[in-house]
């Protein structure tokens, strides 16, 4: 472990296990309970002493969502203790949510999210919709209302047993 | 707490910086991309039924996403920022190809303008994201999937509105018919291009891929391709679509107005 030498004695500077989890803990403003770590946004952590390096990528293009999550993830690693913290953001490889986490993909479905379905792959001009199934009842026959969302990452279903309105977080 | 740079928000800080080539090929694929959101943008609150308001919406702001990550690019060649490139350039000095610069029209001509503009930059960025130019291609490789789904939905529109009443039917033959011209420029090269061998993707080589692609749409819909001639264009060479002017006028006023604010 690094130690850090300053005029009150010696104190052990923050790990980087420490790092990786007080970054990976860092919720996801949109959906706030999916953590960076669970939707696979949190690239690479890197401790050099007391200073820390954070590479996240966006999950699309344009979200709004990389600015409050850059400025959580400073103040977090912050408070646990690195006196810098750098977040740099990354394009390549670009994300895809094939690496959203099992765990966050329940934690999605008990949020009344549908979770991404299958894994993403590049289709035809003409699209083919798999099927949904409903967070709260479980069922297939589903409907997709629209196939854009309140955010970029989701689109809007209804159930058609259940008769619920709900979000589906596409395969990206 | 470390201070942080909107403009360095997309890339690494560590990219290496774009030759005037390169910056000069940014800057056309980045405002095709921003005039198209911009106009996107003024769908919201007026599409025909609130979830499309919400799906132009969206797909604006993926475009959004790609313009700011192109520009930062360009502008790294002479120093300049995305802001700087977006609010401060007038017509003359955009690069915008004709069809992204077409009025919205009735939402017909919007789904024209986006079946065509989106199986064009699906072409495109399938095809940069093997640029021998590491920024280019990760900027494409993010983009592609997006621009993908935002082809899938004017596929999806093109069939209904074409299989749908015959009023909703005759609209889509009009919008054909008037936004056609504009297809061609699309696809042609520019001198730039012969000094980017394996950096850039040579417009004429995308044509065959999209035509495919449209022409399946078009079996599908049972329409024809229209036979019109195409327009002179010019966007990538300085010449502005003669709308392009308004356009700005109304992207650029705030930002004139008070220089340097920020929201």
């Amino acid at each position: 472990m690094v130690s850090v030498r300053d005029a009150a004695g010696i104190r052990p500077a923050p790990d980087l296990e420490t790092a990786r989890r007080t970054a990976g803990e860092v919720a996801d403003p949109e959906v706030p309970v999916l953590t960076i770590a669970d939707l696979g946004i949190l690239r690479d952590v890197a401790v050099d002493g007391d200073a820390v390096t954070v590479t996240l990528t966006p999950t699309y293009s344009g979200c709004p969502a990389v600015d409050a999550i850059r400025d959580d993830v400073v103040l977090a690693l912050t408070r646990a203790g690195f006196a810098r913290v750098d977040v740099r953001l990354t394009l390549a490889p670009a994300w895809t949510t094939d690496w959203m986490s099992e765990d966050g993909k329940a934690k999605l479905r008990a949020y009344g999210i549908a979770p991404p379905t299958g894994r993403a792959a590049v289709r035809g001009p003409i699209p083919v919709t798999l099927g949904v199934a409903c967070p709260r009842c479980g069922t297939l026959r589903t409907r997709e209302v629209s196939r854009f969302g309140s955010t970029a990452c989701k689109a809007l279903y209804e159930c058609q047993e259940c008769g619920e309105p709900f979000d589906h977080f596409k395969v990206h | 707490m470390v201070e942080h740079e909107l403009a360095a928000e997309l890339l690494g800080d560590d990219a290496a910086p774009a030759s005037r080539d390169v910056a000069e090929y940014a800057l056309w694929l980045g405002d095709d991309a921003l005039i198209l959101s911009q106009q996107l943008m003024q769908w919201v609150a007026r599409a025909p039924e609130l979830e499309e308001d919400v799906a132009l919406a969206n797909i604006a702001l993926d475009q959004l996403g790609h313009a700011r990550s192109l520009l930062r690019y360009a502008g790294t060649a002479d120093g300049r920022s995305e802001d700087d490139l977006a609010f401060w350039r007038d017509d003359l000095q955009f690069r915008a190809a004709w069809l992204f610069c077409l009025p919205n029209g009735d939402f017909a001509h919007t789904i024209v303008r986006q079946l065509v503009a989106a199986s064009f930059q699906f072409a495109l960025y399938s095809a940069l994201q093997s640029s021998a130019d590491a920024t280019l291609a990760a900027i494409a490789a993010k983009a592609v999937k997006e621009v993908e789904y935002h082809r899938d939905h004017a596929v999806q529109w093109t069939l209904r509105l074409a299989g749908g009443t015959d009023e909703s039917r005759r609209r889509m033959l009009v919008a054909l018919r008037d936004t056609w011209p504009y297809v061609d420029e699309l696809f042609r090269d520019e001198p730039v291009i012969d000094r980017l061998e394996g950096i850039a993707v040579r417009p004429s080589a995308l044509r065959a891929e999209v035509d495919r692609v449209l022409d399946a749409v078009f079996t599908e819909a049972e329409l024809d391709r229209p036979e019109v001639a195409p327009s002179s264009g010019g966007g990538r060479r300085g010449i502005p679509f003669p709308a392009l002017g308004a356009i700005l006028a109304e992207m650029q006023v705030l930002a004139r107005a008070h220089p340097g604010v920020t929201w």
